[in-house]
């Protein structure tokens, strides 16, 4: 009786925490087809958002793809297959790695980012004049920002997936002298719909795992700068550890339903 | 009718967790044209009453009417129209500091669906605001670039722009110079002279309530001048812990025996 009831306090705090997440979750989805649409916050948090870590996923994409090329390359050598790193290369960046790695870079930036943006707005009482003058912070705060990553975080790694490919190459044709004609066309055609498909659906998925874990902590801020700061760690580690479980169980689902 | 009291509270309760009452029992009326101070310790629960009486809390039991409307259980989207109607002015300000002071004065202006003000209008409603707090020349300026002063003189701005019948003051002379706390006072006394608004002001310094109580703004010289025979629709109250324990006139104020409201009265001699 005594180890039950503390069971369930325990599972009290997590539990209501989820419910508030589904809740801010699904008005902030909502609010995406009601007006008032504030198209100069979406287009603020896009450059924000989009263009601001355009470095980071360069970086990024550049130097996972060139590491890749530089271990596949050294396995593929014990077979004689080199020349097949272009192949390997572009598979495993397109499927896997530049979708979580973008995804890790820009909830390591965003999620934290939006979350301590938020929460000072919160603690200092900005939330609630938000309300007071005749807004609803969800519209005017999260939504934006939701969109905003949902549409840059694609095309983030659409960009990452590409650098990636040239760091590849670069190594490619350092180490193992690969000829440039050979290792692009089949980074091409190592390429089937279903990755691609793969490669967009789960950019897109972790931008909103970024996005309103971001917004969800940032609002929940409470305690001064201390609660801040708190909120903000809480953000990035909760958006990428989620990514990251997210990313095996869509994975699971792809090998499942499409065969590779 | 009740419809003359700009905000009723009927014994109303807050908590925000299980089995602690941050407001108990808290019933009063405000009516149209009365000023009320209101009095009371660090955490005795008065920002939660102002952001109650603003549905920004939700009460767990009693009734909160706002300028006639029961807004206890409405949903958040019907209460934007109500609080158009209500000028707030938070403790710390609460200037959103992504805008120059212009955008904040003009944020009420532009996003309170009920309030319409043409564009051409929108620049001149906000020097207008700014003249007001006598802040015209910090129109681009950022709030990190004011000082306390100037921002809560900039936060009045925003809260009166709209020129809405009802006002609650937050702490508006808290953490102020004694001079810097007497020209806020005078914009409130000013505010409530010109356009007879209602209002609730929360402070600590009981020579805040004894101004507005006795003091009447001047709009030839500027300045504040004695009441005199033209008294002022002035209340008191005191609250502790949550609990309403004054309500009254200055007058019944300074006669009340109880220690803890005693605390809070100062003689005017000493005040003014
Ligand atoms: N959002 C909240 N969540 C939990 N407790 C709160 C919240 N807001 C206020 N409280 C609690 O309510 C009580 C009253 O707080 P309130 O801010 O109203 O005090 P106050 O009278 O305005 O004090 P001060 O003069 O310092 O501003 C405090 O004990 C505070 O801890
Ligand atoms: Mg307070």
């Amino acid at each position: 009786m005594l180890a039950s009831g503390f069971v369930l306090e325990f599972l009290k705090g997590p539990t209501l925490a989820l419910q508030d997440f589904y809740l801010l979750t699904g008005r902030a989805m909502r609010n995406v087809v009601r007006q008032p649409h504030y198209t100069d916050d979406i287009k603020l948090q896009m450059d924000s958002i989009g263009v601001g870590s355009i470095p980071i996923v360069l970086l990024t994409g550049f130097f996972s793809g060139a590491v890749m090329a530089l271990q596949m390359g050294r396995a593929l050598q014990q077979y004689g297959q080199t020349g097949r790193t272009g192949t390997v290369v572009s598979i495993i960046l397109v499927r896997e790695l530049g979708p979580v790695l973008t995804a890790l870079m820009v909830a390591g930036r965003n999620a934290s980012g939006i979350a301590s943006e938020l929460g000072s707005m919160k603690v200092t009482e900005q939330i609630d004049a938000m309300r007071a003058l005749g807004t609803d912070p969800i519209q005017k705060l999260v939504t934006p920002r939701m969109i905003a990553t949902g549409v840059m975080l694609p095309c983030l790694t659409v960009i990452d997936d590409f650098v990636g490919m040239v760091g590849g190459w670069i190594i490619g044709k350092l180490l193992y002298d690969l000829d440039a004609l050979q290792y692009w066309s089949q980074t091409w055609h190592a390429l089937v719909w279903s990755d691609v498909v793969q490669g967009l659906l789960k950019p897109f998925v972790y931008s909103f795992v970024i996005s309103l874990i971001g917004c969800f902590y940032g609002l929940r801020a409470s305690g001064g700068t201390q609660g801040v700061g708190r909120a903000t760690t809480q953000a990035m580690v909760a958006a990428s550890v989620t990514i990251l479980i997210l990313n095996l169980f869509m994975g699971l689902i792809f090998v499942k339903y499409s065969g590779n | 009718m009740a419809a003359a009291n700009l905000l009723e509270f009927d014994k109303v309760s807050v908590e925000f967790e299980a089995g602690v009452l941050v407001l108990d029992q808290i019933s009063f009326a405000v009516p149209e044209g009365q000023t009320r101070i209101i009095l009371g310790a660090a955490g005795s629960g008065k920002t939660v009453l102002l952001k109650t009486a603003m549905g920004l809390n939700r009460t767990c039991a009693g009734r909160v009417s706002l300028l006639g409307e029961d807004i206890t259980d409405k949903p958040e989207n019907q209460l934007f129209d109500i609080r158009a109607r209500v000028g707030m002015l938070f403790q710390d300000s609460a200037l959103f500091d992504s805008m120059t002071v212009a955008q904040n004065v003009a944020y009420p202006l532009l996003n309170q669906k009920s309030i319409q003000v043409p564009r051409d209008k929108m620049e001149e409603k906000v020097r207008e605001s700014l003249r007001f707090v006598e802040l015209e020349h910090a129109l681009v300026k950022y709030p990190s670039e004011l000082s306390g002063g100037m921002r809560r003189r900039a936060a009045i701005a925003r809260a009166v722009v709209t020129g809405p019948p009802l006002l609650l003051y937050d702490s508006p002379t808290a953490g102020l110079d004694p001079i810097t706390a007497h020209t806020i006072m005078a914009l409130i006394i000013k505010e409530r002279d010109m356009d007879n608004t209602t209002a609730l002001v929360v402070t600590h310094r009981y020579q805040d309530g004894n101004l507005v109580a006795n003091f009447r703004y001047n709009p030839d010289s500027g300045t504040l001048d004695p009441s005199g025979d033209r008294a002022t629709n002035t209340v008191f109250m005191v609250l502790r812990e949550g609990r309403l324990v004054f309500e009254g006139a200055q007058t019944e104020l300074e006669a009340c025996s109880d220690s803890y409201v005693q605390k809070f009265v100062k003689k005017p001699e000493m005040a003014a």
